[in-house]
């Protein structure tokens, strides 16, 4: 079983337990499924700093913080008590792309060759990760929600403004997978 | 008392946060590769969950409005509806691609801290000071 369980798991096992997030949140307390607001609760809790998009009581929100923490702490159990011995299994194509940049290890779940404390000084870990990050941010607020939010929650409940967004996202991450990407690595 | 009933009242959150993280981290969701792969239409993988998350989702929302179920205590379900402004195209956009060079959107940031990947909270801390500048300079933003 645990053997099992150590797998990777397939899209059609994970895929609908993601789903069913969406009812156990509505059935155990009205709570409507979405990440990024826990970015705005963090703002709002530690850096208000008079911005009025941040004065809200956050505190009634603040189950959504404890849902994120769950996420971290589901992270460090999954590493170290249900790891999957085998790097991550890709397409070829993609292998012999990043193999170009110099990016061979597939043991972690991030390229660490081009993702580690080092690398943050250097023009690409600075664009990946931390203007990554400041896009992921602004963007996902801006948006009004992510791909929880918009692609999951919004599309389950019908919504056409999260069809929209959930384009939008596609659309962004096309262009920057295929055209921005392969300029950063290169550097 | 009231602070023990507030975190004992969120502690079910965090069970479900920890299951999901589980899921996560298993099925490779909060892989930078299979972004990638997903982002070059080189595997089926990530379709496939987001199209079966969103299909279990889609059923699950119908039958609650169907059959008027309610949440555990009792309340009546409310779903806030969305509402269009322009920030799901311009803000959609940006965040993709945020998403395609992080890898991750907001909860698998979580995750892959979770996971080890410690530098990442570095990548957590620019999305929390990302949303701090769009709450900055919101009302100057096309929406």
């Amino acid at each position: 079983m645990l053997d099992f369980i150590k797998q990777p798991w397939p899209w059609y096992i994970a895929g609908p337990l993601i789903g069913l997030t969406v009812p156990a949140l509505l059935l155990l307390g009205n709570k409507s499924f979405g990440i990024s607001s826990s970015l705005r609760h963090i703002c709002a809790a530690c850096i208000p700093a008079n911005v009025s998009f941040f004065k809200y009581d956050w505190k009634k929100e603040a189950w959504n913080l404890f849902f994120v923490l769950g996420i971290f702490f589901g992270g460090l159990l999954a590493s170290n008590f249900l790891a999957n011995s085998q790097p991550v299994q890709v397409n070829e194509k993609l292998v012999a792309e990043l193999a170009g940049y110099g990016i061979s290890n597939y043991d972690n779940l991030v390229p660490t060759e081009i993702m580690n404390w080092s690398s943050l000084l250097t023009l690409k870990g600075f664009l990946l990760m931390v203007i990554g990050g400041f896009l992921v941010g602004f963007g996902t607020r801006y948006a009004g929600g992510c791909t929880s939010g918009h692609a999951i929650m919004g599309l389950s409940n019908l919504q056409w403004p999260s069809l929209v967004a959930t384009i939008c996202f596609m659309v962004g991450g096309f262009f920057a997978a295929n055209l921005l990407l392969p300029l950063i690595l290169s550097f | 008392m009231v602070q023990r009933s507030f975190s004992f009242a969120n502690m079910k959150y965090l069970l479900v946060g920890t299951l999901f993280g589980i899921v996560f981290v298993k099925a490779e969701i909060i892989s930078w590769f299979r972004i990638q792969e997903m982002f070059r239409l080189q595997s089926f993988h990530m379709y496939g969950v987001i199209g079966s998350a969103v299909l279990i989702g889609m059923v699950s929302v119908w039958l609650i409005k169907k059959f008027k179920v309610k949440t555990l205590s009792g309340e009546p379900i409310f779903i806030q509806p969305k509402q269009f402004n322009k920030g799901q195209i311009y803000g959609g956009v940006l965040f993709g691609f945020g998403w395609a060079l992080t890898g991750a959107c907001p909860g698998p940031l979580f995750a892959q801290i979770g996971n080890g990947a410690t530098v990442i909270v570095v990548t957590l801390l620019s999305a929390i000071a990302g949303t701090w500048f769009y709450g900055l300079i919101r009302e100057k933003l096309p929406h």
